[in-house]
């Protein structure tokens, strides 16, 4: 019988100790709001990959350009930048080419809000699919971490490019060893921003107006990050406004690490992982709160 | 306890009503200061029963309470009820879709779902990119996919079109895929929608020989939901019976069956009771009583014909007056429209009426069916018109070792004849 063979499903043991009897699973009103399920993530990883993957290809498809647009996007938008903010309001870069300037922070930005902005919607987009089989909800928001990481990974080697030819050419480039800190950076960024998104994405299948607000304030929160200016160019009594956002000290340690002008502080880097830790921590209760029962009120 | 899959133990579900939006930010406050308090939800309490025909004077309803029952491996247990008996709900809660608001479900191995086919199938990846996404969507690793990849396009029978995007297929070929990728899951627990089975009669019956197939040959626990009772006999061995999100019958498929047919679930006959004034309709015409029943046997079915009465007030004298009765199916489409007159020669008396119509066996087919009707003067204007005032159910009977609903709007039984000659006494080169 060729159906027999596939009697190898992989045996799920969640048995849960406080019933006593051999149930592999039970299914109840209340659980753990801090379980997140991790091992039955685990179990769906392929789904995961699956899902990144259809991420890329649905994207492009039927696109010219094709993944080009990865390098497009932020290069326009840092044109842009180095015309309005550089040459028209003439802000400060530190002393630094405006074109490298400009560009580690649209890439490091970019990455951040894009995440947010996909994972916020995870339950309204998905609804259809949430709504007709059970997977792991949490598989979702990570694939999308993922997929924008990857993605980040693509525009990093555009502003490798960039950096290497100043790093050539210009002196006002001095590259250091906080440079080994960007791989933390990321992490914490793609923290932050799953942190963020689920609790948006949870709120938001109840109070639609979230989902308003989220879009535009992505926009104003760039602003309140150091992004189109350096910190060293805000005026003492406004520095805590900017520096209360977590992304402030992880965009200016990634350009102080590869540029060598900005500021630094572990103080301040020390401040963004802790807030970034108890986003993560509220992101995930409500989004475990929300995923057992979000389709009765979507 | 050994051999048992599913145990089901006390399961309610409350459901909120009406627009989820204004005012629920000040019930979830209500709640949770109810909560903290260690107090009873405030709004569960006010929750009803669920019976769509009664309107509730509040705007939580329990969709299902109090539900016990057990399901031992390898049983296949069909679950029946009219519509909005609560059986979507069961089937979500069971697959985890959403959660309970009381009691558990105890489950003993692997449960996958089919609540509808092609989930998560996305439009621009191609046919093989949505096996796998499909597939895993539904439960399966990478490998296991992989190893049943051929079958799978084999029994969809789309080898051409694997590599091109979904969106290009045609609805049927969609199906197929979808389908064949669900029909090759392989979970101790299978869920099974009706819904599923839509579809063309040879996909349906390849749908329900799978689910055989699945519980007979591998010994796989199977819960399906039906409307079609000649598949549950035939392919359930256990069945329950819900009704207004209660559980009323638990036993064998053919008393379960039995049970639901002869309760009157299928028929909701009107009756007006009370006053004349309040009957549904106008000033003109008041509905008192409309009803169906079989013209043979106790149970509306394909083969019993049925005939409908109705009975209602005139309040126009006078008048030509005419009515109108208009069957649709679930589908919304009409099956006839068809009126006849109560007088033409402007002399409707102020009264009662009563008018009764057959259709004889072998006309319509299983299904679902509302009535309409138009009350109409000089067959030009509506004096008034009733929606939905009743729906019934005609069930479903096998023919042979067919249990499948056929296709068709109606369900004939046209005597045939066939007459048959040899071609050897055919003259040559004709």
């Amino acid at each position: 019988m060729e159906t027999a063979k596939a009697l190898s499903v992989p045996e799920v043991k969640q048995t849960n100790k406080t019933v006593g009897e051999e149930w592999t699973e039970v299914i109840e009103p209340k659980t753990n709001l801090l379980d997140l399920g991790l091992r039955e993530v685990w179990r769906y990883r392929d789904l995961v990959m699956l899902f990144v993957r259809r991420d890329f290809v649905s994207t492009y498809k039927q696109t010219i350009l094709g993944p080009i647009w990865f390098f497009i996007q932020p290069l326009l938008t840092t044109l842009t930048f180095i015309v309005i903010f550089g040459n028209v309001a003439q802000l400060s870069t530190d002393g630094l080419p405006m074109l490298a300037f400009y560009l580690a922070g649209v890439t490091v930005w970019n990455y951040f809000a894009t995440t947010l902005t996909a994972t916020s919607t995870v339950f309204t987009t998905n609804a259809q699919i949430f709504g007709k089989v059970y997977f792991p909800r949490l598989t979702m928001p990570l694939s999308i971490v993922i997929s924008n990481l990857i993605r980040f990974g693509i525009q990093m080697a555009l502003f490798l490019v960039v950096w290497l030819y100043y790093l050539l050419t210009d002196d006002a480039i001095q590259p250091n060893g906080y440079v080994l800190l960007t791989p933390v950076l990321v992490i914490s960024m793609g923290l932050l921003s799953l942190g963020l998104g689920m609790i948006f994405s949870a709120l938001t299948t109840k109070y639609r107006d979230l989902a308003m607000l989220l879009t535009f304030g992505i926009q104003l929160l760039m602003y309140a990050t150091p992004v189109i200016y350096p910190i060293s160019s805000i005026p003492e009594k406004y520095k805590w406004l900017v520096l209360a956002n977590p992304m402030s000290s992880i965009v200016e340690t990634f350009r102080f690490g590869f540029l060598g002008s900005g500021t630094f502080s572990w103080g301040y880097l020390g401040y963004s992982f802790v807030v970034t830790l108890v986003i993560l921590l509220i992101g995930v209760i409500t989004f475990n709160k929300v995923q057992k029962s979000f389709t009765d009120t979507v | 306890m050994s051999n048992i899959a599913i145990k089901v133990e006390n399961l309610g579900k409350l459901y909120r009503l009406g627009e989820v939006g204004t005012g629920t930010l000040s019930h979830d406050l209500n709640r949770w200061w109810a909560r903290m308090r260690g107090k009873e939800d405030p709004f569960a309490k006010i929750g009803e029963t669920n019976d769509r025909t009664a309107k509730g004077k509040s705007d939580y309803v329990w969709s299902l309470k109090d539900i016990n029952f057990e399901v031992k491996q390898g049983e296949v247990l069909g679950i029946i009820g009219r519509n909005g008996a609560g059986k979507s709900t069961l089937l979500k809660l069971l697959s985890k879709v959403t959660t309970p608001t009381t009691g558990r479900i105890k489950v003993k191995g692997r449960i996958a779902s089919l609540l509808e086919v092609g989930t998560g199938f996305h439009p621009e990846l191609t046919g093989r990119e949505n096996i796998f996404l499909n597939g895993a969507i539904l439960g399966m690793t990478k490998a296991e996919i992989s190893s049943k990849f051929d079958e799978i396009v084999d029994f969809a029978g789309v080898e051409r079109y694997i590599d091109t995007p979904v969106k290009r297929y045609s609805s049927g070929m969609y199906v197929r895929l979808a389908f064949a990728v669900a029909a090759f899951l392989e979970p101790e627990i299978l869920i099974v929608d009706e819904v599923l089975a839509v579809g063309d009669a040879e996909f349906q019956k390849k749908c329900l020989g799978r689910m055989k197939d699945v519980s007979v040959n591998d010994g796989r626990t199977v819960l399906f939901v039906s409307h079609n009772m000649a598949a549950v006999k035939q392919l359930c061995s256990q069945g329950i019976v819900l009704r207004q999100g209660g559980l009323v019958f638990e036993g064998n498929q053919l008393e379960a069956v039995s049970y639901y047919q002869n309760s009157g679930e299928t028929i909701s006959n009107f009756k007006h009771t009370g006053p004349l004034d309040y009957a549904p309709g106008n000033n003109h015409i008041r509905i008192l009583n409309f009803e169906v029943t079989p013209l043979q046997g106790n149970v509306l079915s394909i083969s019993s014909g049925l005939e409908f009465q109705l009975q209602f007030l005139n309040n126009r004298e006078n008048i030509n007056l005419d009515v109108t009765f208009e069957l649709r199916n679930l589908d919304e489409i009409p099956v006839f429209h068809n009126g006849t007159f109560i007088s033409n020669n402007e002399d409707a008396k102020k009264g009662i009426y009563t008018i009764k119509g057959k259709l004889p066996p072998y006309l319509l087919n299983a299904g679902f069916y509302q009535f309409k009707i138009i009350f109409g003067q000089n067959q030009r204007y509506a004096l008034f018109i009733a929606d939905d005032l009743i729906q019934f159910e005609v069930l479903n009977e096998a023919v042979g070792s067919n249990s499948n609903i056929l296709p068709g709007v109606i369900r004939l039984n046209i005597p045939y004849e066939t007459s048959f000659r040899t071609i050897a006494n055919e003259p040559a080169g004709c």
